[in-house]
C-alpha cells in the first residue's frame, strides 16, 4: 500500500505539549503548552511540504515531533508505513536511516572540533553503513556532489562561510540517502546570494534522490520556491493547507491572507499599490489559547460565533483545507479590510497602529 | 544623492570618502572604503548589502559608535552643518540619542535588563534635556502609546524580559524617537520579526517619520522592505558603494552585475516562478584581502567583455551614470544596461 502510494510520512492527529511547572522544592505542573495541538501531515517520495507559520506558531516543534527529536504527547507517525512513535530510543536508531535533518544554524549544527571529512563520515559510523569503496570515497563523492572542494576533507568548520558550512550539513543529510529530510529554517541564516544557491541545491537533490523535504520556514517567498504543497501553521494548529498554487493564488483563510499581503515586494510601484493587512497585537499565549478559533482574537473575520466553535479543518475542493467559519476570496479581501479599519473600534487600550495602508492586496501571478 | 558635492549648498547629511578599518592579527581590515553619500532632510536612504559589505560599519561610523582606538576612522560626516568626525568623542556623545538615534536588530542590545522599560526612557529623556521626572514619565507614557504598547499604564513599569519581541522593538523605538531625533539609523530593525510584526514596525517607523519630518537610514539586506520604504538607495558590496540612486531606478534600471546578482537572487512572490533561482555564483569576499581591481570581479559574469582585463587591475570609480544615478562598474554605459534589461526581462518570465 505505501510502496504504491509512495507516501513517506504519515502523522495522524499529533499533539505535543510541553508541562508549564510552578517553582519551589516540590514542582507541579500548572499548565500545558500546547505547542502542537491537533496536526496531520502527510508527505510523499520527492515531495516538499512547506510548513509555514510565525514564532511560536509550532511549526518546529511539529517538525521535530515527526522525527521524534521531541516526543509527541499523543497522536501517532508513519515511517514508509512504519509505525514509530510506540518505538524505544534504541529501536528507533535503524529509523534514523530514513530520517534526517538540516538545522538553521549552520554555525552550531556542526561540531568544531571534528574535521569537514569526520562530520560527514558521522551517519556511516553511527548506523555501521560500509558503502562500497569506503566511506572516504563516499565521503569525498558527497562533498563533490552539494559544491565543496573534495580538498576541503580535513579542515575545520570554523574555516567556511556560513553558506559552505550549510552545505555540510546538508551532505550529511544525505550520506544514507534518507527518504525523508526535516529542513528547519536551512537558507533564513544566509545572505541572498548564497540562500539562492543552497535552494537549488535542495532541489537538485531532491529531484536525484527522490527526497521527501519537510520545509519549516517563515520566508514565504522562499517557501514558494521550494514547496508542492504548503501547510499555515498558528498557535499549534494547522490552519489552511493546500497545493503551492492554491495557497498563493487562492487561499482562504484570513491568517493567511494576512500572512501573504505582508511579505513586502521588491518592487517599488506594486508595493505601493498593495493592501496590508496589519494584524494587531501579538500571538495570544500558548498556554492559555483563546476559545473556539485560536486566530480570532486577530481575525478581521471574526465573529460570535468563532469563540464558541472550535472550526474544523475541512476540504474545501480537492487537497484544500481550511480551518475557519467565514473564509474569504482573495477578491473579497480589500473591501473587506478598508471597512474593518475605518470601524475600528479602540480594543486592547490602543494596541492600534495610528494609521493602516489601504493599498491594493494582488494576489499572487500564476504559476509557470 | 551626489556622492560629492559642493560645500556651500550641503544637504542635511553628508558623507564623504569614508574609510573604516580595522587592524586584526590576519591583517587590517578595510570594512568601510571610501564611501561618499549624501540625504535631504525627512528622506529615507536604505543602505543595501550582504555580510560584509560595510553596511553596518558605515551606519555606526555616522553614528559615532566606532571605537576610535580601535579602529582607523577617515572621511567626513557633515551633519546638519556638523563636521562629527573630527569632534571630540563627549561631544558626539552629546549629539547621539538627541541628534541621532539608532535601532537595532536586536532590542536588548538597546534595553537594560534590570531596569524597568519606563525607567529607561525617562533617563533617557534627561540626559538630554532639563526636564522634571513627572513630565519626563507622562512624555514617556505618551511615546509609549503612539508606538502602539497596550495597556500603557501598565507596561511602563515592566521589565524588558516581560514584553514580546514586537513589543521590545516597540519599546526601542519609542526610546530611540523620544527626543525627535533629526537623524534615525535602523540596523535591521525588523530582522528578528515575523512578518505581519514587520509589518507593524515598519509602518509605525514610516508614520512616526511623517510626523516628526526624520530622516532615517535604514541598514537592512531585504529587497522588498527597500522597495517598500526607501527613497534612495546605496548598494554596498566589500566596503563600497556599487550602485546609488533612487528606489525606482535601482529597481527598474540598475546596472551594476552586483544588484542585478541580488534582484535575480531572491525568490519572488509577485513573479512567475521560475524553475531555478538564478544566484550570485561563489561566496562574498573575505574583507582581509579583497580583490585589487573590481571587488565584485571574481563573482562576476561580465568582467571578461571590459578589454584590457581592467576589473582585475583597476579600482573602478563610482561615477554618474544618468541623473541621480550612480554606478561603480568598468563596463560601458550602453553595454551595461543592455545586460541589466536582458536580466529584468528573464527576471519578469517574459
Amino acid at each position: 500500500m505505501t510502496m504504491e502510494t509512495g507516501e513517506v510520512l504519515r502523522a495522524t492527529d499529533l499533539h505535543t505539549y510541553f508541562a508549564v511547572r510552578s517553582r519551589g522544592i516540590i514542582p507541579r505542573t500548572i499548565g500545558q503548552v500546547k505547542a502542537v495541538d491537533g496536526v496531520d501531515l502527510r508527505l510523499d517520495r520527492g515531495e516538499t511540504l512547506g510548513l509555514v507559520g510565525e514564532s511560536g506558531s509550532g511549526k518546529t516543534t511539529a517538525a521535530r515531533s515527526v522525527l521524534m527529536l521531541v516526543r509527541p504527547t499523543s497522536g501517532k507517525v508513519e515511517l514508509e508505513g512504519q509505525e514509530i512513535t510506540s518505538l524505544s530510543a534504541r529501536a528507533l536508531e535503524p529509523v534514523r536511516r530514513k530520517a534526517q535533518m538540516i538545522f538553521q544554524d549552520p554555525y552550531n549544527a556542526l561540531n568544531p572540533r571534528h574535521t569537514v571529512g569526520g562530520i560527514i563520515s558521522a551517519p556511516f559510523r553511527v548506523q555501521r553503513v560500509e558503502p562500497a569503496g569506503g566511506v572516504r570515497n563516499a565521503v569525498l563523492e558527497l562533498m563533490e556532489r552539494v559544491g565543496l572542494n573534495p580538498e576541503h576533507y580535513n579542515r575545520y568548520p570554523n574555516e567556511f562561510s556560513g553558506g559552505q558550512r550549510q552545505r555540510i550539513g546538508i551532505a550529511r543529510a544525505i550520506a544514507l540517502r534518507p527518504k525523508l529530510i526535516v529542513c528547519d529554517e536551512p537558507v533564513s541564516a544566509l545572505d541572498v546570494s548564497i540562500q539562492a544557491q543552497i535552494l537549488n541545491l535542495l532541489r537538485d537533490l531532491q529531484r536525484e534522490f527522490k527526497i521527501a523535504y519537510l520545509f519549516v520556514a517563515h520566508d514565504l517567498a522562499v517557501v514558494r520556491q521550494i514547496s508542492h504543497r504548503v501547510a499555515v501553521m498558528y498557535l499549534g494548529h494547522i490552519v489552511e493547507t493546500a497545493t503551492r498554487e492554491v495557497i498563493y493564488s487562492a487561499p482562504l483563510h484570513p491568517y493567511t491572507h494576512s500572512l501573504l499581503s505582508a511579505v513586502p515586494i521588491p518592487d517599488p510601484q506594486r508595493q505601493k499599490r498593495r493592501t496590508r493587512i496589519v494584524l494587531q497585537g501579538d500571538l495570544p499565549s500558548p498556554i492559555d489559547p483563546p476559545s473556539g478559533c485560536v486566530f480570532r482574537t486577530r481575525c478581521f473575520q471574526a465573529q460570535e460565533r468563532c469563540a464558541v466553535e472550535v472550526p474544523p479543518l475541512v476540504e474545501v475542493a480537492p487537497g484544500h483545507q481550511v480551518a475557519c467559519h467565514f473564509p474569504i476570496t482573495v477578491g473579497e479581501v480589500p473591501a473587506k479590510v478598508q471597512s474593518a479599519h475605518a470601524a475600528a473600534p479602540g480594543e486592547d487600550d490602543g494596541a492600534r497602529d495610528p494609521v493602516t495602508g489601504v493599498h491594493f492586496y494582488e494576489p499572487g501571478p500564476p504559476h509557470a | 544623492m551626489m556622492p560629492s558635492g559642493s560645500s556651500f549648498d550641503r544637504p542635511f547629511l553628508q558623507v564623504t570618502d569614508l574609510a573604516v578599518a580595522f587592524p586584526t592579527e590576519d591583517g587590517l581590515v578595510q570594512a568601510v572604503d571610501g564611501v561618499s553619500l549624501s540625504l535631504e532632510r525627512g528622506k529615507t536612504l536604505a543602505i543595501v548589502g550582504e555580510s560584509g559589505s560595510g553596511k553596518s560599519v558605515t551606519a555606526q561610523a555616522i553614528m559615532g559608535l566606532i571605537n576610535r582606538k580601535a579602529a582607523k576612522i577617515s572621511g567626513q560626516i557633515w551633519l546638519d552643518g556638523q563636521e562629527l568626525i573630527a569632534l571630540p568623542q563627549n561631544e558626539v556623545q552629546e549629539l547621539m540619542g538627541s541628534e541621532i538615534a539608532m535601532i537595532f536588530q536586536d532590542p536588548m542590545s538597546s534595553l537594560h535588563p534590570f531596569y524597568r522599560i519606563g525607567d529607561q526612557i525617562i533617563e533617557a529623556i534627561r540626559a538630554h534635556r532639563d526636564i522634571g521626572k513627572a513630565a519626563a514619565r507622562s512624555e514617556t507614557i505618551d511615546m509609549l502609546r503612539r508606538v502602539g504598547i497596550p495597556a500603557v499604564e501598565r507596561r511602563v513599569d515592566a521589565y524588558p524580559h516581560q514584553l514580546s519581541g514586537g513589543m521590545r522593538q516597540r519599546v526601542m523605538i519609542a526610546m530611540a524617537l523620544i527626543n525627535s531625533p533629526a537623524l534615525l539609523i535602523a540596523d535591521e530593525p525588523t530582522t528578528a520579526l515575523d512578518v505581519t510584526v514587520q509589518a507593524q514596525i515598519l509602518e509605525l517607523i514610516s508614520n512616526l517619520q511623517d510626523e516628526f519630518g526624520t530622516t532615517v537610514i535604514l541598514i537592512t539586506h531585504d529587497l522588498g522592505i527597500v522597495a517598500d520604504v526607501a527613497d534612495e538607495v546605496a548598494v554596498m558590496y566589500g566596503g563600497r558603494i556599487v550602485e546609488l540612486g533612487r528606489t525606482a531606478m535601482i529597481y527598474e534600471r540598475p546596472e551594476m552585475p552586483y544588484t542585478l546578482g541580488l534582484l535575480s537572487s531572491v525568490p519572488r512572490m509577485d513573479k512567475v516562478l521560475p524553475e531555478r533561482l538564478d544566484p550570485i555564483r561563489g561566496n562574498p569576499p573575505s574583507p582581509i584581502r579583497l580583490p585589487k581591481g573590481c571587488v565584485f570581479q571574481p563573482r562576476c559574469d561580465y568582467f571578461e567583455r571590459v578589454s584590457g582585463g581592467a576589473c582585475l587591475t583597476v579600482r573602478p570609480e563610482l561615477l554618474p551614470s544618468g541623473p541621480d544615478h550612480f554606478v561603480r562598474c568598468h563596463l560601458r554605459v550602453e553595454e551595461r544596461q543592455q545586460i541589466a534589461q536582458d536580466v529584468l526581462r528573464v527576471l519578469a518570465g517574459s
